[in-house]
């Protein structure tokens, strides 16, 4: 507001300085320029005086973003290194033994520094509650991690060979689970952005996990043994890129913020990487080391932005009451039609 | 109402879920999580078309639960300088200006042809008349002012006229509260009046409670990380004393009770104003069939919910946790094959 509420010949005639938005006019439309096509018509809503209803995510981005990117890079890099293990890629199965025990430490690193002091982190171990997906995570954080530092500390020294494969065996089996629940802890929010897409969100992440852990493995392993890593590069990008598609086109409204501003440039960047590696790394990564380490850099960096970019979505449709309350009214609109 | 009785019955029946549900009904909160004797459920009723938005319930939950200050503001906001609830407003008083008429909540209420001392020189005297103390009409009657489709009166200087919607927001306290539902600490809890209560010793700052609240009420306190919310009072509810902010309302607009007695009381208003004339009140909040099981705390708005910054049709976020388990699960073994197919060695 700028300027005084009264002018000099008094407050005839004057309105107020800001109205709670209470008319039909309030529906904002933020849309970006290139002729982009708008994915729903125009909303119009009432609100109080533009503020979010939901309180948005507290957390730090670099943290928890962090968070569900080296998760997911630590429950694909284990899968990666059992393989290795058993078909005898010797250095394959330790980058990604490594790869899996260095990520899912540094991961804990940051649920920490997130909660503020370590000692906090021991009340998550208080209750088992499968409501709960934290709880949930953190129950498997603390099998998993010490499986992980176990496998790569064997394969490193060389010894108690049977623990280690023991080890590397079982970190394979919870991997998966570390990498995709993730999705569900995030999809279990009443930000519209993540909530409404938690059908696929599981299987983009899974996708984005197969991607990280295949681009560090391109990136640290001799040319010879990456062949399973490529593969996997493939079919993980055309999981991560053709759900997430699927998710953009089924959520409709709550799309539109993965669309706009940080979140956009973010996730196009994910998307360029992701394809760029990809190709990068199926055409020329069993060749040439050079471009195998381009290729494996690019899927590291687009598995992360890709992440960074669904974590800021979601802040940005927690902060704007229009996807909250026109999706909502439209479903109520639903029910009380005729025939309701 | 019904769905109490059934509660009722259920209950002697000992046919009320034990368990604790995710979503749908459930009459007997406090029972499911696990209290076997509890006292009848508690709840606010929040009666909008009285307050006054004195603000006395602001200060008196901050004076009785030692919340901190959280910043004077001149918002521009009418006189909402709290703008909403958070770690350290645990009850909000939202001002709305509206560019609608005053008098009744709808036009044509203009009282310009009344003579006010003769109308109450009438009082009593005739069997249509309200006797003395008499406030509103009795429910089913609409009193001879009531609209009859007039054009507003517009002030002379042309201004279109103003109301003020006042409403104290707080903690709904739900049936289904995603917050408890997804604190992975066990620091929030259901207590024995059916309320929602965070431990502050045990709560780790972890956050997730906060957006999961389909409401956008509990929030993490910058300083010490972690999350607070209105308690109901759990300390004055134990002793049997009222809640400091229903204490505190001077019209009465916020009351505290058993929630079966709320609801019947809620009714009963809500009736008296439609034949009053006053067609926009509604019940927020009350129905247990609703997407939170109905709401503790629960309101008589004059407008629609999101005016006043509330959601239309809020749903527990965990009432789809089922599902999303199922697609993780999916996913995940959808990972290891793709990590397995990534090992096959192609035909040559």
């Amino acid at each position: 507001m700028t300027g005084s509420d009264v002018p000099r010949d008094g407050v005839e005639g004057a309105r107020p300085g800001r109205d709670a938005l209470t008319g039909a006019h309030t529906g904002r439309r933020r849309r970006r320029g290139r002729g982009e096509r708008a994915m729903v018509p125009d909303a119009e809503f009432s609100s109080y005086y533009g503020k979010p209803i939901l309180n948005k995510p507290t957390w730090k981005a670099l943290d928890i973003a962090g968070y569900l990117y080296l998760g997911g890079l630590a429950g694909a890099s284990s899968l990666l290194g059992a393989g290795a293990h058993v078909t005898g890629r010797p250095a394959l199965a330790r980058t990604a033994k490594i790869g899996a025990a260095g990520a899912i430490s540094l991961s804990l690193v940051a649920l920490v520094h997130d909660l503020g002091r370590p000692a906090r982190f021991v009340n998550m171990l208080r209750v088992f509650k499968p409501t709960s997906p934290m709880s949930v995570g953190s129950w498997l954080l603390v099998g998993y991690a010490p499986l992980t530092l176990a496998a790569a500390a064997t394969d490193v020294a060389g010894r108690y060979r049977l623990v280690g494969a023991a080890a590397t065996a079982s970190a394979a089996v919870l991997g998966p689970a570390v990498a995709t629940y993730t999705a569900v802890l995030i999809c279990d929010t009443a930000v519209p952005s993540w909530h409404e897409g938690y059908r696929e969100m599981p299987f983009v992440f899974a996708g984005s996990g197969a991607t990280a852990a295949a681009g560090l493995a391109l990136a640290c392993v001799p040319a010879g043994q990456t062949g399973p890593a490529r593969r996997l590069a493939v079919l993980g990008a055309a999981l991560e890129l053709g759900s997430f598609q699927l998710m953009k086109r089924r959520t409709g409204l709550a799309a539109e913020p993965l669309e706009q501003g940080r979140p956009h440039a973010l996730l196009r960047a994910a998307e360029a990487l992701t394809v760029g590696g990809t190709a990068l790394g199926a055409y020329a990564g069993g060749r040439n080391r050079v471009a195998a380490a381009v290729a494996g850099a690019a899927l590291l960096a687009g598995s992360a932005a890709l992440r960074f970019g669904i974590f800021h979505a979601g802040v940005a449709s927690a902060e704007d009451p229009r996807y909250t309350v026109v999706p909502q009214r439209e479903r109520l609109a639903a029910r009380r039609s005729p025939g309701a | 109402m019904t769905d109490d009785t059934a509660a009722r019955a259920a209950r002697e029946d000992g046919a009320v879920p034990r368990h604790n549900l995710l979503s749908g009904p459930q009459p007997d909160v406090a029972r499911a999580a696990g209290y076997a004797d509890a006292p009848p459920r508690m709840g606010f009723f929040t009666d909008t078309s009285v307050c006054i938005g004195c603000k006395a319930c602001e200060v008196a939950c901050k004076e009785w639960n030692a919340v901190p200050e959280d910043g004077l503001e001149l918002t521009g906001m009418s006189y909402d300088n709290t703008q909403g609830l958070g770690a350290d407003t645990w009850r909000h008083v939202a001002f709305i200006e509206q560019r609608k008429p005053f008098g009744g909540q709808e036009p044509g209420v203009g009282h310009e042809d009344v003579d006010v001392f003769s109308a109450a020189s009438a009082l009593g005297t005739g069997p249509g008349s309200p006797g003395p103390g008499a406030t509103a009409p009795p429910p089913g009657a609409a009193p001879a002012g009531a609209p009859a489709g007039e054009i507003s009166p517009v002030s002379p200087d042309g201004r279109t006229e103003l109301r003020w919607l006042m409403a104290s927001d707080v903690c709904k306290h739900c049936t289904h509260a995603a917050c408890l539902d997804v604190c992975p600490t066990g620091s929030l809890f259901r207590t024995e009046y059916g309320t929602v209560v965070v431990q502050e010793d045990i709560c780790n700052g972890c956050g997730y409670c906060v957006p999961a609240c389909p409401y956008g009420v509990i929030d993490q306190r910058r300083d010490d990380g972690r999350v607070w919310k209105c308690t109901l009072c759990y300390d004055r509810l134990g002793v049997g004393m009222e809640p400091a902010c229903a204490k505190s309302c001077p019209t009465e607009s916020i009351q505290f009770g058993p929630l079966d007695e709320l609801r019947d009381r809620a009714a009963a208003r809500v009736a008296r104003l439609r034949a009053a004339g006053v067609t926009d009140a509604r019940l927020y909040g009350e129905d247990p069939q609703d997407g939170v099981g109905g709401d503790g705390a629960f309101f008589l708005l004059l407008d629609e919910p999101e005016v006043y910054g509330l959601p239309p049709d809020p749903v527990v976020t965990t009432r789809d946790l089922p599902a999303m388990w199922r697609h993780a699960a999916a996913a995940a073994v959808s990972l290891a094959a793709l990590a397995a197919a990534g090992f096959v060695r192609r035909p040559r």
